[in-house]
């Protein structure tokens, strides 16, 4: 059976094209890759290759011919002991067979652009099912750490617990950690588990999705996020997507942490914060917790979670004391708020060192005879929805507390969210208090005007309380 | 293209005067020549198929092509054991065949079908096997480097003896990663083959009008990376090197790299009119050095006929029809697929 030769589709939008040339003649010897004719479309000229050996039996489109759309049979290729005859065969019904089985490229976007399809044929996206805190047994002892030594903790008891886990970053070896989280971890692991890094985020952030995609479960240590901008690319594209893009063959354990946000008087390059960048990402999972024991239980659900997690900490919170449950193995949930002070008058909702300002605003507010519910977000992707629109629900008023830039922020989805859930329960517009829209100054005042204070938060609720 | 060197030659800087000294190759017994040409065949049917079923609107969005550059990908994997991975970027269609992943999967992914590798979710620069230790498939250019070289950290970490080897463009290798790669590389002496496939072109833009440095093996000079350039068109020379540069690396010395002077035949995607070079020149090579056709020029000197090497091809362009009619047939993945597989 001779072969035809179609007028090719050379980009994903080409419909049709002209016939400028024929470079052999009918009669030609062709092998593939000959290129047997040039088409012009309104890009450039291409030309056409020879799939297939033979001989070149009927030009069916002579040169010269304008607007030849895709997938129109243009010659046939005879094969050995085939004539022109057969040709002629081929070329009339078999064309009309041909283009009706192979869907015309370009005719089918616009065929789905004609008539669009109901939007309920689209699957329902898949509801996330979060795990309650764990029991603390009554009686349990509370130890007064700081967060610096929950996160060493909870790195040191996974790593005990699971040879696969590793930590690599800059100084978090030898030095014991820039910001000393790392304390003691190569004394008691030694150097083939605590890793010092050449000072390279792109390459070992690569380094360790590689090894992660071999079912190694990589700490990656940022010693600010503010570096991981060099790496975000190896976050987003190689460790979130891959999972996906290999129909789920090839997933990516991995967490990758470190101070975000705003330290103190190390300006704009050095204060930026990072949790709305992360939170949009499908195929991430985003952590910024605020208490110790959070920090802790949060930390070992991360290393222990199948998924790439962005664990989010805050240099200002590293000094910070607060109580561990102490367990053998005290695991947070992903995935789930808390609700931090609760109130019935208006809901506070932060995260991080947001929290801080939102629980010192809270005591502020009580003062004036306002009870605020605060919700400490503690993961940002998934977003626990069900908790914030039941504290709305019980307040109708809300304000979103962030340290980052107020466009697309988080405090922005969290309006969007109670917009479509708990519009009928609102009793005001929710507010936004956040960074403010510049990069961040390094002069004290300046930085102190450019950060969230507590007086706006207390402003921003009397303002929804109408007070 | 240049004359293979030698990588002891290479500080003389008089071979380009003196007549190309060839660099001895050893000889293929008849059964790996064979088996070169059954999977360089397999890979330029394929290919050839690919580009038709692109052209007829199967297959969407991006498609590079690999026709002409398979002694590369064929003889590199002849050099590995069981156990050995390979990564690379988005011109994959080659390197996933020569690691006998099915014909099948890969066209149905071209064509966006539940049958592909990655479901239809990927495409043609995303499929994986981890089955045949294919670590994908990448679609930014260079990120492949970083993702092998955390390969090879995971096989010194579990001290398996694996090796991994990294595949990457002359446009790849002038990515910021690389060198980071590379230095982490050496310094922690990771089994990872560095296999620069230097096809001269990085998409239209030519190795002389990119890189300040264009002979690729001395990339690694200042990492202390051993690198030599191969004949990357003759499937015995490019085994030659891998066996040496995976010996190397499985013996524990590090890393190494290997420059493969190879050439792509078509555009660098579809479509591409490829006007930065001649036709002469892209002639000139497929007549006078055709990886394919060197192999069957020697079997046919062995003593097969050109209706043994028919059969081949015939048998050849059987599996690949095969795998054209099932990625055609195959139905596309189900609606429910939009929401799988994005978390674990």
């Amino acid at each position: 059976m001779p072969t035809q030769v179609l007028m090719p589709a050379l980009s994903p939008t080409m419909e049709k094209g002209n016939l400028s040339k024929w470079l052999k003649k009918e009669g030609d010897k062709v092998k593939s890759g000959d290129v047997i004719a040039e088409i012009e479309t309104d890009k450039a000229t291409m030309e056409v290759e020879a799939a297939d050996e033979g001989t070149l039996g009927k030009i069916l489109i002579p040169e010269g011919t304008n607007d030849v759309a895709v997938n129109t049979p243009i010659a046939t290729i005879l094969g050995d002991g085939e004539s022109a005859s057969d040709a002629d065969k081929a070329s009339e019904p078999a064309a009309q067979n041909k283009s009706a089985q192979s869907a015309p490229p370009a005719s089918a976007p616009e065929a789905a652009e004609a008539k669009p399809a109901p939007a309920k044929d689209a699957p329902e996206a898949p509801a996330v099912s979060v795990a309650a805190d764990p029991e603390i047994p009554a009686g349990t002892e509370m130890v007064t750490v700081t967060i610096r030594e929950a996160l060493r903790d909870a790195m040191a008891e996974e790593m005990r617990r699971d040879p696969d886990v590793f930590v690599m970053g800059e100084e978090v070896a030898e030095y014991q950690g820039a910001y000393k989280v790392t304390q003691g971890l190569l004394q008691e692991f030694g150097a083939s588990r605590v890793i010092d890094t050449p000072i390279t985020e792109h390459g070992f952030a690569g380094v360790g999705v590689g090894a992660a995609m071999t079912g190694l479960k990589p700490i990656v240590e940022f010693m600010t996020f503010n570096f991981a901008m060099q790496a975000i690319d190896q976050i987003i594209n190689s460790a979130a997507k891959t999972l996906y893009m290999s129909g789920g063959q090839l997933g990516c354990s991995i967490v990758f942490r470190g101070p975000n946000g705003a330290a103190s008087r190390v300006a704009a390059q050095h204060s930026q914060d990072y949790s709305a960048w992360y939170s949009q990402i499908p195929g991430l999972k985003v952590v910024a917790p605020s208490t110790a024991a959070d920090y802790k239980g949060l930390l070992k659900a991360a290393i222990r979670d199948p998924n790439p997690v962005i664990f989010l900490e805050h240099e200002m919170m590293y000094g910070q004391s607060g109580e561990v449950p102490k367990l053998d193995d005290y695991v947070v949930p992903i995935g789930k708020a808390r609700v931090a002070r609760e109130g019935k008058d208006v809901t506070l909702i932060s995260w991080s060192h947001g929290m801080t300002y939102a629980l010192k605003a809270a005591e502020e507010l009580a003062k004036d005879g306002i009870d605020a519910e605060v919700i400490d977000l503690r993961t940002l992707r998934p977003l626990d929805t069900e908790t914030i629109v039941a504290s709305v629900k019980k307040t109708g008023r809300a304000v979103a507390v962030e340290e980052g830039w107020q466009q697309n922020g988080v405090g922005a989805e969290l309006a969007a969210r109670i917009m479509e859930h708990a519009f009928d329960y609102l009793d005001a517009p929710v507010k936004r208090v956040s960074g403010k829209d510049v990069p961040m100054p390094y002069a004290a005042n300046l930085e102190k005007l450019a950060l969230p204070s507590v007086a706006e938060v207390v402003e921003a609720a009397k303002a929804v309380c109408y007070r | 293209m240049a004359a293979p060197k030698k990588s002891a030659a290479k500080e003389t800087g008089q071979d380009k005067e003196s007549a190309p000294s060839k660099p001895r190759i050893p000889d293929f017994s008849k059964e790996q020549e064979l088996h070169a040409l059954r999977d360089m065949l397999l890979i330029r049917r394929f290919e050839e198929k690919a580009g038709q079923l692109y052209g007829m609107g199967a297959i969407g969005g991006f498609c590079h092509l690999y026709i002409g550059q398979e002694a590369v990908v064929v003889g590199m994997q002849m050099a590995l054991r069981e156990g050995d991975q390979v990564i690379t970027g988005y011109r994959d269609h080659g390197h996933m065949l020569a690691c006998e992943m099915d014909a099948k999967g890969v066209m149905a992914e071209l064509t966006g079908r539940r049958g592909g590798y990655s479901k239809g979710k990927g495409g043609s620069m995303h499929m994986f096997s981890m089955e045949k230790h294919f670590y994908g498939g990448h679609g930014i250019v260079g990120a492949q480097v970083s993702l092998g070289t955390g390969i090879a950290f995971a096989n010194r970490y579990r001290g398996n003896g694996n090796v991994c080897l990294a595949y990457f463009g002359d446009g790849a290798s002038n990515q910021g990663q690389v060198y980071e790669s590379f230095n982490m590389a050496e310094l922690w002496k990771l089994p990872v083959v560095y296999v620069i496939e230097n096809n001269r072109y990085a998409m239209g833009t030519s190795v002389t009008r990119s890189s300040a440095q264009t002979d690729f093996s001395k990339r690694g000079v200042s990492f202390n990376i051993p690198g030599e350039q191969v004949d990357g068109m003759d499937v015995r020379a490019v085994k030659a090197a891998g066996d040496k540069a995976v010996a190397h690396c499985r013996a524990g010395n590090g890393p190494y790299i290997l420059e493969m002077q190879t050439y792509r035949y078509r555009g660098h995607s579809m479509s591409d009119p490829a006007k930065y070079r001649t036709r002469e020149e892209v002639d000139k090579i497929r007549n006078d050095q055709d990886p394919i056709e060197q192999v069957r020029q020697r079997l046919l000197g062995l003593g097969m006929t050109e209706d043994d090497l028919k059969k081949i091809d015939a048998e050849v362009r059987k599996i690949v029809n095969e795998s054209a009619d099932f990625a055609q047939n195959d139905p596309e993945p189900d609606p429910a697929e939009l929401y799988t597989d994005v978390y674990r």
